[in-house]
Order: structure tokens, then sequence, then C-alpha cells
């Protein structure tokens, strides 16, 4: 069973989002998608700076055998990409709700944060596709 | 399933279900005047017929003494290179599926790439691409998706770049909203005009093509051009023959006056002149390399060193993720055509001269060249077109047109030159010339002594 925590919210295609204090948005991927993915080798972050639409193809992880999109859940301004990934792509794997976040985000809006999944929902959607 | 041709009846079945009339309502979208007509055939031949046929075709080729570069150039192969290169162990275009059943082939992949590395004074080559032009397609696809600085997708593309491969750039990535913008040469130096360059400071570029030698073989001021691509954030693309190299400083070492940025950023070119001979223009192949940093945006194999479970030494295909049988439309390419026979063959052909040997071939040729240019301007009416330094080939400008001339010279079996009219009209008439190492002394008295009777008849005949 994956880890789930309750703090976040997710989207289908397997990120998270944690609320910063500050009002920007921390993403990365869920738990159950670095296992999915097997050992990642790479990730490849936006830059800081770039405007991003939700459901926008903006980072890549990429595992020995696989590379996979990872999609801002989120519209707006990337303010940081995770550059201890460069040297340590592993953390996606060990940390993947910590040190293994992928970048961040100064939302347009909050109702896009708001519409994505609980925890509690992300996990029956794990379950019913017999994830 | 079985191998047997499609019926007639099949093929109606198969037209019916997609909504065609004809096989040839297929190719609609081909303008008429580039569809190929019916061939006229005749009925079936025997395989005797046939060779005697094709070798009556060969013969009126006849043995032309070429002294046409532009792209593609005759060196001299030694016998090993295809003796090798057709052994059974070697003789395929493909790295195989379960390539790592296959270390031989592998391994010399492997030092393919580790050769074009020293070459180009790069950090990572790719196991080839389809042909020079290609290669510089794919070089202009590879710095939009590596210069995350600029978002225009615009390249500056000097004239002075040999223009077929402008072409192919346009055809392949122009429908890829990249917009190709040219910068013209100075007419007095044949280099890439640096005041050009400079005037588009300040504008959102991704990428600067540089050639060296140039379309004209004139040196460009690589340094400069380098500097100045690196201080604006720009990608410095550099087309290379890779005989050159073997004398002038390796693309990797260009410029170096920006902190931090040293060298050109993607290095690409035509490997033909190493081994492969001129065919009928092809196949060749294209080699590309880049810095590290860039290696997961660079199309095409990549062979690596590795250990295996035991701890020997073993080869392998590597990042294999941006490859299209993983990331499909995503991929770094999906024309990365792997040319591997021919690269086998210039494999062995650099493995045979060792890097002396390249720098002697290397040499002659620009001797050569200037052999030659020095016989042809004594001739009267004919001048150099440009003042900059050349490796082994030269425009040079005639007092009448240059078809009737080459003509003529065709006509006694010399392959003159490239008439350069219609793809540089400014110029007026000029003829881009080159000779390699195959080009001897007494060839190059031939040369001009034909070139002499024809432009001077009455001088002759004195």
């Amino acid at each position: 069973m994956s880890n789930i925590p309750t703090d976040l919210r997710y989207t289908k295609s397997h990120e998270w989002v944690r609320q910063l204090e500050d009002g920007a948005a921390e993403v990365g991927i869920t738990d159950h998608a670095q296992s999915a993915l097997g050992d990642l080798v790479f990730a490849e972050v936006p830059e800081t700076g770039r405007e991003v639409h939700a459901g926008e193809a903006c980072a890549v992880v990429e595992s020995v055998k696989a590379a996979s999109d990872v999609y801002s859940p989120l519209s707006g301004n990337v303010i940081a990409g995770n550059a201890a990934l460069a040297s340590q792509p592993e953390l996606l794997n060990q940390e993947p709700y910590g040190a293994g976040w992928l970048f961040r985000v100064a939302p347009s809006s909050a109702d896009e944060a708001a519409a994505l999944m609980s925890a509690a929902d992300y996990g029956k959607y794990l379950a019913d596709e017999g994830r | 399933m079985a191998f047997i041709p499609h019926t007639g009846d099949d093929i109606a079945q198969m037209l019916e279900v997609i909504g065609a009339r004809t096989i040839e309502d297929l190719f609609d979208e081909i303008p008429p005047a580039l569809r190929a007509r019916a061939l006229a055939l005749p009925p079936a031949m025997g395989e005797m017929e046939v060779g005697r046929l094709l070798t009556e075709r060969a013969a009126l080729d006849g043995r032309p003494l070429n002294f046409i570069g532009a792209g593609a150039y005759e060196h001299h192969i030694p016998a090993p290179v295809w003796a090798i290169a057709t052994r059974g162990e070697f003789y395929s275009a493909y790295t195989p599926y379960q390539a790592e059943a296959s270390q031989g082939t592998l391994q010399l992949i492997y030092e393919y790439q580790s050769m074009m590395c020293g070459l180009t004074g790069m950090e990572v080559s790719n196991a080839s691409l389809y042909d020079g032009a290609s290669a510089l397609a794919e070089a202009c696809l590879m710095a939009v998706r590596a210069n995350r600085a600029s978002n225009s997708r615009r390249i500056l593309l000097p004239r002075a770049v040999n223009p077929t491969y402008g072409q192919v750039a346009r055809t392949i990535a122009g429908n890829q909203d990249i917009v190709f913008e040219h910068v013209d040469y100075d007419r007095a130096s044949g280099r890439t005009l640096l005041e050009s360059v400079e005037s588009r400071a300040g504008e959102d570029i991704t990428a600067l093509v540089v050639q060296q030698p140039n379309f004209f073989g004139c040196l460009e001021e690589v340094d400069e051009l380098t500097d100045w691509a690196h201080r604006h954030k720009i990608l410095l693309i550099a087309v290379v023959n890779p005989v050159s190299l073997a004398l002038l400083k390796p693309p990797g070492q260009w410029g170096g006056g920006v902190e931090g940025k040293h060298g050109a950023d993607i290095v690409c070119g035509e490997g033909q002149p190493l081994g492969v001979p001129l065919s009928a223009g092809g196949p060749y192949f294209g080699f590309m390399a880049t810095r590290m940093q860039y290696v997961r945006q660079m199309p095409g194999r990549i062979v690596g060193r590795t250990v295996d479970t035991e701890g020997r030494p073993g080869f392998s295909l590597t990042l294999q993720a941006r490859e299209q049988h993983i990331r499909r439309s995503k991929a770094t390419s999906n024309i990365c055509t792997n040319q591997g026979l021919m690269v086998t063959a210039a494999t062995i052909y650099l493995s045979l001269l060792g890097a002396e040997g390249l720098a002697r071939v290397a040499q002659a040729s620009l001797q050569r060249t200037a052999d030659l240019v020095d016989a042809l301007c004594r001739i009267g009416g004919i001048k150099t077109a440009f003042g900059a330094p050349r490796f082994h080939e030269a425009v040079l400008l005639l007092d009448r047109p240059a078809a009737p001339v080459l003509a003529a010279l065709a006509r006694r079996g010399i392959l003159g030159g490239l008439d350069l009219a219609d793809r540089y009209p400014e110029l007026g008439h000029a003829l881009l010339v080159c000779a390699t190492e195959t080009k001897l002394g007494a060839d190059i008295d031939l040369y001009a002594a034909a070139l002499a009777e024809i432009m001077h008849p009455a001088r002759a005949a004195a």
C-alpha cells in the first residue's frame, strides 16, 4: 500500500501539491508513481520564471527504461526547480513527498488547488484503478 | 503470415475500405511534376543480361578527373577499409535488436564515438545520423530543446553555410515553427559578416550555425562568433569537415572569452570524407557531438562502456529513454537512422590512418588546392573570389559564365568544379573548386592546360 499523506492534494496523473505558507505550491510525484517508475536516474525541472498551465507537461522524470512527463497541477509561474535532483535523482524514490519535490509554483488562482483530489479520494482512485 | 503479394482483389478491397479509387490516389499530396513516371523497363531479363547492361551503363559515366567538392570529398580509401568492413562480422547497417548480445558491434560504435569526441574536442558523440545535412537539421531541433533561455525558435543560418544543408534543415525543422534567418557574408573575405551577426544582439535567438571551413572553403572567425553567441545566451552549432579537424582547432575549443563557456555547444557534419566513397551521393553518414550537459537532448543512439555483474568490462546502449521506442512522439528524434556500415568504414579508416595520417591527408589536400588555385589563376581571366585563409576548397571568378566552360571540360573527362551561378548569383561567374590528396601535380596540370585551351583557344593554336 503506498504512502498518501493527508495534508496534500493529488492529481489523476500522480502528482501531489503542497500548500506552502507564503501562498506558493510545491509539486512532486507520488509514492505510487515513484514505485511504478522504478529507480529514477534523471529529472528535468522547469526553469524559474516559466509560466505553466494546469495539465501542461513541464518536467520529465527518467528511469533506466522510461521517461515520463510530469504535468503541472496548477497554472501559474514557476518560482523554483529542485536543483538537488540534478546530482541526487534518487531523492525522487527515497523521499517523494520531501526532498524529492520537483518544482514550486506561484498559482494564478486558488480554485485549481481546491479542485484537486484529497488523500482519501486519491487512495480510492488508486484502488479503483486496481493499482 | 504468408509472404504472397497482394492480389488484385486484396488491393481493391483495401482501397474500398479507406475510400480511395486507385493506388495513385494515395500520392495525391505529391505534386505531379515530382512523381516518378512509369519506368520504361523491358520484360524480365536474366542475371547475365542484367549484369552486362549495367556494366555498359556504368561505363557511360566514364572515369572523370573530379575537382568538385561542395560537401562530398574524394579521398583515397586504403584497401583494408572495405575489405574489413565487408567481413560478415561487420557487414550490417544496423545496431541489432538485443544490442548487448552483439558486443563487437557495440565496441566498434564506442570506439567510433571516442574518435569523434577526440576529433571534435567534445564530451559525447552519438552513434551517427543519416547524413551531414540532416545532422544539421537535427542539431537545430536539439538546440531548440536545449536552449531554455530562448523561446523564439529562431536560428541564425549564415549564407556561407552549405545551401543544401539549409534547404534540408528548413524542410525538416521548418514545419516545427523553427525560423531560419540569414546572415550575410563579406564579399571581400568570403567569411560570415561579424557586424551582421553582432547587429542581432539583444534579440531572442536560439542558436547560431557556423560552418568551418564554410561552403566557400574559407576559414571563419570561429572564436569571435562562438564568444558572441555565448555572450547572448545563444547556442553555437558547428558544422565541420572531420578531415579538416586534423589541422584546425577543434570546435570544442572555439572561443573561450566568455566566463564558463568554452567551445561549440553542438557539433555536426558529414562523415563521408572518412573512408566512404562518393558513390552517387550516398549512402553517407552524419555525425553529432555535444557537451554532457545536453546529452539527453541529443538524438540517435549512444553506446556506453560499463561492467557486468562480475565486474567484467562490456558495452551497452545507454540513455535509451530519449529514444523513440520508449519516448514515442516525444523522442529526441524520430529519424535517427543509424548508418552503421558507413560508421564501421569510418572507424576502420581512422584506426588505419591515426592522428598523424589524417593530418597528412588534410595537409596534402590543403596544398593541392593551393597549387590548383595558383595554376588556374595563371591562365588569365580567372581570379580568386575571396581573401580569407582556405582549407581545401576555393571560389574562383571567371570572366565568362562557368556553365559552358564546365561543359567543355566535362567533354574532356574533367569535372571542373561546381557552378555557383544559381546559388550565389551576386558573385557573378563563380566556380567552386576542390583538390584533395588524390589530385597529383600531373592532374592539376592537365586541368589547367584543358582550361587554358577552352578559355583562350587562339593562344593555344598559335
